[in-house]
């Protein structure tokens, strides 16, 4: 056995960024997002005088604090600051209806479109690796989704779906249908939730299938070739091939891959705010399809008002709870289900 | 017992048919998915190149009437006339991108030379922690970073885009992995040599670890190219990047689509960079992305 000496200096010089780095940027905003999550009356504000930047302030110490605005309505003091410990801001957040239909949103959005994007995601790969000719075409082009910019292709569904000269109005008028004001209303008529939500899932669809189309099909390429040798030999139906043979073995990379959508899907935000150009939704209800993300960031946005950043920090941590839960529950459910 | 299946030629010709008409309806299937992921590309290419006049209309051709390349320029003016410079957006994004990618390879190529190589009292422990780490949704962290970095009054500066994007944990396991399928023995014969550590490093590993390096650079790059939340937290217009400057100048405000060419003109200038680089760098973008997915 050969002799291994300590390394400790060496290790903790090569690790000194990285935990450097990680102490200021992921440890304590961890612990700073559940205490100001648990501090009621605790707020956040830029401290100026004329009008120029002394600094900021935050404050969690007894005295309660008269707010004082200058001429321009910037803040100046506090109302109040930090005034107990709490679930206050829990109750807020689960009290605020916009909070409630975040959440509702963002269930709806989760459970339609990650096993619509985790189902189509198969077809395609099962299709793609039973061909040889064209392949990688066909690879790159379902590729390109991922390489592109989030906002800048919300911005062109939003445009596609454009009710007065998108291309898919234009489409179904000339079939004969009538127009639909997808996310922008039409002939006095307002978009609805379930076209919006519609938009939102095809373009979530789009953005989302390239990543699972790729890992299905590396894992679906290292699948011994035996097996479809010998289903071919029986001459097995095609559909049979695919549930017998290339979901049970394929099984480990469908749970990776379920895991991670739900869990990307669930903080849903960049895709809605492209799709409605800033907004949740469309003109007539810019709140209509706002998601977790949206309002924490929405709250994060106000943080010098009281309470806010605490309802900022309970509505993340919301966030963190469902996706710790869903993804316990499903490590569980492919420890049972998953063919290793 | 066994039933010995003897196709006669009737029957092989059916099955040959047979397998034909499923290939063409593969075919079919995979021309109808490639349709539905190009045709926005091609919606934002043709709206970007119609006119104003065109796009008034309600009745609208899948080919735009003329190409009006001048939209291009078109945008880049109304940028200028909001305050805004595009130019900067990709200056800003390729800087915050090269800075970021620069910073993310030194911190997690030497913490994954730690975990890989080094031994001392604690690795396992503090392995796991990061490890731990990825499980929390970033939003958490974004929320008490805007509040340190406003309070270090670093608001708006390049070093508020980068510095908390340049560590990973994700990368430095990714690293890891790949460090520790380098035979010890290479390393113990360095260590006959009197090769330093550092040295062994930057001369063996880094070398060996070439094509993890690549997709990290790669993902990290893209990464900024894709970025929009935390820039739109703590920048300004001058600091905007890409995605920033695309939904707050382009913003379609009222609704009535009067800049909807010039928003598109702007998008596939921003979407056009990257898709060069990817039909470049195919094979590389591709393998890192299933790696790393398939790793992580």
């Amino acid at each position: 056995m050969l002799e291994y000496k300590n390394d400790i200096w060496k290790a903790l010089l090569a690790l000194a960024p990285t935990l450097l780095l990680m102490a200021v940027f992921t440890f304590y905003p961890m612990i700073n997002t559940v205490f100001s999550a648990f501090m009621e009356g605790y707020c956040y504000g830029v401290w100026r005088d004329n009008g120029n930047t002394i600094g900021w302030l935050s404050h969690y110490g007894e005295t309660i604090m008269q707010s004082s605005y200058d001429a321009e309505g910037n803040l100046i003091g506090f109302t109040e600051t930090y005034v107990g410990i709490g679930f206050g801001n829990f109750v807020t957040i689960f009290k605020d209806p916009t909070f409630i239909d975040a959440l509702k949103n963002t269930a709806i959005m989760v459970i339609v479109s990650v096993p619509v994007t985790v189902i189509i995601g198969l077809l395609i790969s099962v299709a793609l690796n039973g061909i040889k000719k064209l392949q990688s075409v066909f690879q790159t082009i379902y590729f390109l989704p991922y390489v592109t910019n989030t906002i800048a292709l919300g911005l062109v569904f939003a445009v596609l779906f454009s009710s007065r000269n998108g291309l898919i109005n234009s489409f179904i008028e000339s079939l004969g249908g009538n127009r639909v004001a997808w996310i922008t209303p039409f002939a006095g008529k307002n978009p609805s939730y379930f076209t919006c939500l519609f938009v939102l899932m095809v373009y979530t669809v789009w953005n989302g299938l390239a990543f699972k189309i790729l890992v299905f099909l590396s894992g679906m390429q290292s699948i011994d070739k035996q097996y479809y040798q010998a289903a071919q030999i029986d001459s097995t139906p095609r559909w049979r091939v695919f549930t017998k043979i290339t979901v049970p073995l394929l099984s480990p990379m469908i749970a990776y891959i379920t895991i991670t959508s739900f869990i990307g899907a669930f903080k849903a935000y960049s895709s809605v705010i492209a799709i409605f150009n800033g907004n949740y939704g469309p003109r007539s209800n810019p709140n209509m399809l706002i998601t977790v993300v949206g309002y924490t960031y929405d709250k994060l946005g106000k943080m010098s008002n009281v309470n806010e950043l605490g309802r900022a920090c309970a509505s993340a941590l919301v966030l963190f709870a469902i996706i710790m839960a869903i993804t316990v529950v499903e490590l569980w459910v492919s420890k049972k289900k998953v063919h290793y | 017992m066994n039933q010995e299946v003897i196709l006669s030629e009737e029957e092989l010709r059916k099955f040959k048919i047979k397998r034909t008409i499923g290939n063409i309806g593969i075919y079919v299937f995979l021309v109808i998915v490639a349709l539905f992921i190009i045709i926005p590309f091609y919606w934002m290419l043709a709206t970007a190149l119609r006119s104003e006049v065109e796009l008034q209309q309600t009745k609208i051709s899948f080919f735009p009437k003329e190409w009006v390349f001048a939209n291009f320029k078109s945008a880049i003016d109304y940028a200028s006339n909001k305050g805004a410079n595009f130019f900067l957006f990709y200056g800003n994004t390729i800087l915050v991108g090269f800075l970021t990618t620069l910073g993310t390879l030194i911190t997690t190529i030497l913490a994954a030379f730690a975990f890989a190589r080094l031994n001392f009292k604690g690795k396992e422990v503090i392995f796991s922690i990061l490890l731990a780490t990825m499980m929390i949704p970033g939003e958490i962290f974004v929320i008490s970073n805007y509040a340190t970095i406003s309070s270090w009054g670093m608001k708006n500066t390049y070093a508020a885009l980068v510095l908390p994007f340049i560590t990973s944990v994700f990368y430095i396991f990714f690293l890891r992995q790949t460090f520790r399928q380098i035979p010890n023995e290479l390393y113990l014969a360095a260590k006959v040599d009197g090769t330093s550590d550092f040295k062994y490093l930057w001369k063996v590993m880094i070398p060996m670890a070439k094509s993890t390096i690549t997709s990290i650079t790669i993902l990290s790059m893209m990464g900024s190219w894709n970025a929009y939340v935390w820039p739109n937290l703590v920048s300004e217009k001058d600091h905007y990047l890409v995605s920033n400057g695309l939904l707050s100048i382009y913003k379609d405000v009222d609704g009535t689509g009067q800049i909807l060419s010039l928003q598109m003109a702007a998008a596939t200038m921003i979407t056009v960079p990257l898709l060069i680089v990817f039909l470049i760098l195919r094979k590389q973008i591709m393998r890192g992305v299933s790696r790393s997915g398939i790793k992580g």
